[in-house]
């Protein structure tokens, strides 16, 4: 049942269930209460669980606040005492995992501040997020009989095999881990958190403090790179490389 | 049934450049319903647009397999310590 299905897309909403009890890869929550009870009982599984489930997209959060890799990591670990402390006062009026994050984000912000990092993302100056996703030159002119429509060289082909085969599977992953590091840290942070970690976009918008209309163009722009960046690595295996 | 000549057909008022732009608040389900119908047609007529979307849909879902950071294991071995520090029953006889 549970076997290597895509997580998210399209245009339906993120779902996230776990009706099994399995923890569902990275972002789902399940049964929230019944999830607290088994922390609040002690059972180290429930923490386990969740400490592999969320700590990545913490580190992720945690990036977009201070500076160093070892930073995040301790921005993490406290988040996380926190949340042994302070479980038993949990009230139940998010999810444990909102409760948690925002935890996370407060310390994240106060620890940004003492290093002096502490620009909200919103008011990073903007990169790359306005002009054309794709090459102008890949459409028709704008006289022509089909304005602004592919041109014969410039319509995108379909990629074989599929980027999920396994013969290619290995190199796109690490082609999209690469380029994801390339990308400008908003686009970055939001493509991340969206795509990689499942987050829903009410989410990411609230953890990096954005508004829905930007949220989507760091996500537009973030993802247009990605699927580019795939594109040029079907044409070099298809092509006669330089 | 006269013709109509002055709106192009359904998936014709829209340019490949414009439907690049549009596919993700299309994907996000962001779309008014007339821009959104006309955007399907489009689809459904060019190629070109049908397989870009298609592979904005498997760049996605390829991110989703993308290897991701998380805590050392010391730092998680740590956590999983406190936790069951914290937990642990008071003394005997309480």
């Amino acid at each position: 049942m549970q076997h290597d299905a895509p997580m998210t897309t399209s245009a339906a909403p993120l779902q996230m269930h776990d009706e099994s009890g399995v923890p569902v890869p990275r972002a789902a929550d399940g049964d929230d209460s019944a999830l607290v009870d088994r922390l609040r009982r002690g059972e180290e599984a429930a923490f386990v669980t969740i400490v592999n489930g969320w700590s990545p997209m913490m580190l992720r959060v945690a990036r977009s606040h201070v500076s160093t890799d070892a930073s995040c990591e301790e921005v993490v670990q406290e988040t996380w005492m926190a949340v042994i402390r302070g479980l038993d006062g949990f009230e139940g009026r998010s999810t444990l995992r909102t409760w948690a994050f925002r935890i996370l984000t407060n310390l994240a912000k106060t620890r940004g501040v003492r290093e002096a990092r502490s620009v909200p993302m919103s008011s990073w100056a903007p990169a790359d997020e306005d002009g054309p996703t794709v090459d102008p030159d890949r459409f028709r002119a704008p006289g022509d009989n089909y304005p602004l429509n592919w041109t014969s060289v410039g319509a995108p082909t379909q990629w074989h095999p599929a980027p999920e085969q396994s013969v290619v599977a290995g190199e796109t992953r690490r082609l999209l881990g690469a380029a994801l590091q390339e990308l400008p840290e908003r686009q970055r942070a939001v493509v991340t958190l969206r795509d990689v970690h499942g987050l829903s976009s009410e989410e990411v918008c609230a953890l990096l403090d954005l508004s829905q209309a930007n949220q989507r163009v760091l996500l537009h722009r973030g993802r247009a790179r990605l699927r580019a960046v795939l594109e040029d690595y079907y044409r070099g295996a298809t092509e006669v490389t330089a | 049934m006269t013709e109509d000549t002055e709106s192009p057909a359904p998936g014709l008022t829209i340019s490949c450049q414009e439907v690049v732009e549009l596919v993700t608040d299309y994907l996000e389900g962001e779309l008014d319903d007339a821009t959104r119908l006309e955007l399907e047609a489009h689809l459904a007529l060019c190629p070109g647009c049908g397989t870009y979307v298609e592979q904005m849909r498997l760049t996605i879902d390829e991110l989703g397999h993308v290897p991701v950071d998380t805590l050392s294991d010391q730092a998680q071995q740590d956590l999983v310590a406190a936790f069951r520090t914290f937990h642990s029953p008071g003394p005997p006889g309480t």
